[in-house]
């Protein structure tokens, strides 16, 4: 937000990456994510810039990338032609710095990848591009088979032949509910519609720990693009809208960028690869409302109004955006695309197991060391995301729980630590897939201070439309403050129990229906951690701060 | 208030030149009414806050119920309806961030300015707000200082930020 009278500094002259003519020897390739970004990965940027230059390496690239992953070890410099990646090269670190340029120039350096679990585990499909291409450059994008999927599918395929692979694929939707996105596809194309369709890109990334779309459409926003290009071509849409949070300026910015480019290389808009098939692509922006992510809340939104979701049928998929079928899907599954159509279905579904096939991209965050954006197939194990490719907790902690699926998700213990991480393995847990938020808790964190924490995210974000989510999640709330407080009695847990089971199943969307979800995982898995709350009036992680019974009588709130 | 499709075309509330690029925002989105959301933007963007003045304006521009511009511009959390501190402080308050302690930096802020989340300090200063989350989540916990994101936080830290403002 830009505040009024506020004078912005004067801009730097951009400086522009260093691409030599001939052969290169070898590329830094610097991370622009928003993480490193804050890290001041642009100064970096500029100071290797200028010792290549000063050391006169002219077959040495210098590029700004994407996400490279590894957040938590920031600002990132990858040099993949030695498959070895730079972490903490921090802005003003001579030593840090010249290490780069000396590995650019032939030393040693750096981590190995290839031998490094935290990358060695990992398979990008998704994050193909991300941390290998400008993000503000369409031709990077390009140089990598960038639009080629589209092309094929626009020239060599019928729209029902696309149809085909995406079901075949078995990719399901990214955004949480696991819907078959074949399935979904197939509805909208078949539904006639002589005024158009649409297709939108669900960027509305509000789960509290996540933020794969974030970077995604940061570091690779082309092949969302070309993604929403190819879904247009198979239900039969000419236009698409991405949603993007009003809190990921520079997701915009990029998304901007890439519209723009892909429209000037003739890529997006009419007739695209001369064929009668034209896609044009507008961003809307949000402005911070969670529920926006649930489906037709979002078609509200784009529509111009308040942001509440309506009953379901119709779907979008028969009446949506401006009560034209609408396909929506979340941003990890548009990006997943390119690539089942390029290397098709057979391809993926061998990727994954079970009904869950494909990868999913996670955002590790909390108390686990290597925090980042990480892409694995489906049917890993937690105790390998959590300790193999996260590298367990820091400072000795011992493991407490996983948290998945944000705010309508659930808290998995250590003893589901070797639970396959799919859609029905989660489920059956108490827990969902979510869009990929991935929160690591050690034994310092109450779980019934979480679970109030979730209701409170819920309980502000309800959009009061419907009765039992307005009104549940308010008392809800009020029974677990009452609870982290020690003022609760066992009957107040038994009254919380029945009214998460009420709004569970009345509720008019997944954000009312989904908010119990963190109480259910927490009293299945941690009870015990709410009877020594109630019994004893303790808090067994020292987090919540118990008062005294007698002020809570005093003034009219226990003795019930 | 509605607006007949022939009714002239609606003047600002002010005479202030700003209000030029809300203008052209206006009509580059061809004065559209589900271009709402994104006129509100721009009109925060310049303005900093969104009055009354131009909640009117807007709705006589795109043609929309005053009742409904008022409707978007209080459901979004994302738009304020008073003016903000000459800098702001957003603290992160995403899961990640909360069990890294956002909450600590939050009382730090209170015992210090004297400030709770959607205050600002009595001399206009500084305005203190919440995110959800920034998707900041591996450098929990994050604050945003003036468009600036800071990862890995401490109380002292952002005290120490705080005053130097």
């Amino acid at each position: 937000m830009t505040e009024a009278g506020t004078p912005t500094p004067a801009r730097r002259r951009r400086q522009e990456p260093l691409i030599p003519d001939g052969p290169v020897r070898a590329s830094a390739h610097v991370c622009m994510a928003a993480g490193c970004l804050s890290m001041q990965a642009d100064t970096v940027f500029d100071s290797l810039c200028e010792r290549v230059t000063a050391r006169g390496l002219t077959d040495v690239a210098v590029k700004r990338v994407g996400c490279l992953g590894l957040c938590a070890a920031g600002p990132l410099v990858a040099v993949p032609e030695k498959g070895r990646i730079y972490d903490h090269v921090a802005a003003g670190d001579e030593a840090a710095l010249d290490g780069v340029v000396d590995g650019l120039a032939g030393g040693e350096g750096g981590r190995p990848t290839a031998t490094d679990p935290f990358f060695s585990h990992q398979v990008k499909v998704v994050l193909e591009h991300c941390g290998r291409i400008d993000p503000e450059r369409v031709e990077d994008y390009v140089a990598v088979g960038g639009y080629e999927s589209l092309t094929k599918a626009v020239t060599t395929m019928s729209p029902a032949e696309v149809l085909g692979e995406v079901t075949r694929s078995g990719i399901r939707g990214r955004g949480g509910a696991g819907y078959p996105t074949g399935l979904k596809w197939t509805t909208v194309a078949k539904t006639d519609s002589p005024h158009g369709k649409y297709v939108v890109c669900n960027g509305d990334e509000g789960d509290p720990g996540a933020f794969m779309d974030r970077s995604v459409l940061e570091s690779s926003p082309q092949q969302v693009l070309e993604g929403m290009a190819i879904a247009g071509y198979a239900v039969g849409a000419n236009q698409g809208y991405v949603y993007v949070r009003a809190e990921y300026p520079l997701a915009v910015k990029r998304l901007t960028t890439a519209i723009r480019q892909a429209e000037h290389a003739g890529l997006l808009g009419p007739r695209i690869a001369d064929t009668s098939f034209g896609f044009d692509v507008e961003i809307r922006i949000g402005a911070g409302a969670f529920v926006c992510g649930e489906e037709t809340a979002l078609i509200a939104s784009i529509e111009g109004g308040r942001g509440t979701p309506r009953p379901r049928p119709p779907y979008p998929a028969a009446s949506g955006l401006w009560g034209k079928p609408t396909l929506i899907n979340n941003v990890e599954t548009l990006a997943s695309i390119p690539a089942i159509i390029g290397r098709g279905a057979e391809w993926y579904s061998a990727i994954g197991s079970g009904k869950s096939l494909g990868t999913k991209v996670f955002a590790l965050a909390g108390a686990v060391v290597n925090t980042g954006l990480i892409e694995v197939p489906l049917g890993l194990t937690l105790r390998e995301i959590v300790f193999d490719i996260g590298g367990g907790l820091p400072g000795g902690g011992k493991f407490k729980a996983v948290q998945t699926g944000g705010p309508s998700g659930g808290c998995m213990p250590e003893s589901l630590l070797d639970m396959s991480v799919d859609y029905e393995s989660l489920a059956q847990a108490g827990s969902i897939m979510g869009s990929g938020g991935m929160i690591v808790m050690d034994q310092g964190t109450c779980m019934v201070d979480v679970a109030k924490f979730f209701m409170d995210f819920c309980r502000e974000e309800s959009c009061g439309k419907c009765v039992p989510c307005r009104v549940g999640t308010t008392q809800m709330y009020r029974l677990l403050d009452r609870i982290t407080r020690g003022l609760a009695s066992r009957d107040e847990l038994a009254e919380l129990e029945s009214l998460a089971g009420m709004v569970r199943d009345t509720s008019l969307c997944g954000l009312g229906q989904g908010s119990p979800n963190p109480v259910f995982s927490t009293l299945r898995y941690f009870r015990d951690e709410y009877m020594a709350h109630i019994d004893d009036r303790v808090c067994p992680a020292g987090v919540c701060k118990m008062e005294p019974r007698e002020a809570a009588v005093a003034a009219g709130e226990g003795g019930r | 208030m509605t607006v007949a499709a022939d009714a002239p075309p609606a003047s600002p509330p002010r005479d202030d030149k700003r209000w030029r690029q809300v203008d052209v925002r206006i009509r580059r989105l061809g004065a559209r009414p589900d271009a709402l959301i994104e006129v509100l933007h721009t009109v925060q963007e310049v303005f900093g806050y969104l009055d009354d003045d131009a909640l009117s304006y807007v709705s006589e521009a795109l043609g929309v119920p005053p009742s409904r511009v008022l409707g978007v511009a209080t459901f979004y959390s994302h738009f304020v309806r008073k003016p903000q501190g000459e800098h702001t402080c957003v603290v992160c308050m995403g899961t990640a961030c909360y069990i890294n302690g956002a909450g600590a930096i939050l009382n730090r802020i209170h015992d210090t300015l004297g400030i709770d989340a959607g205050g600002t300090t009595p001399d206009g200063r500084i305005s203190l707000l919440r995110a959800r989350c920034l998707g900041a989540c591996s450098m929990a916990p994050a604050v945003v200082v003036d468009d600036e994101v800071h990862g890995r936080i401490s109380p002292d830290g952002v005290q120490q930020m705080l005053e130097a403002l």
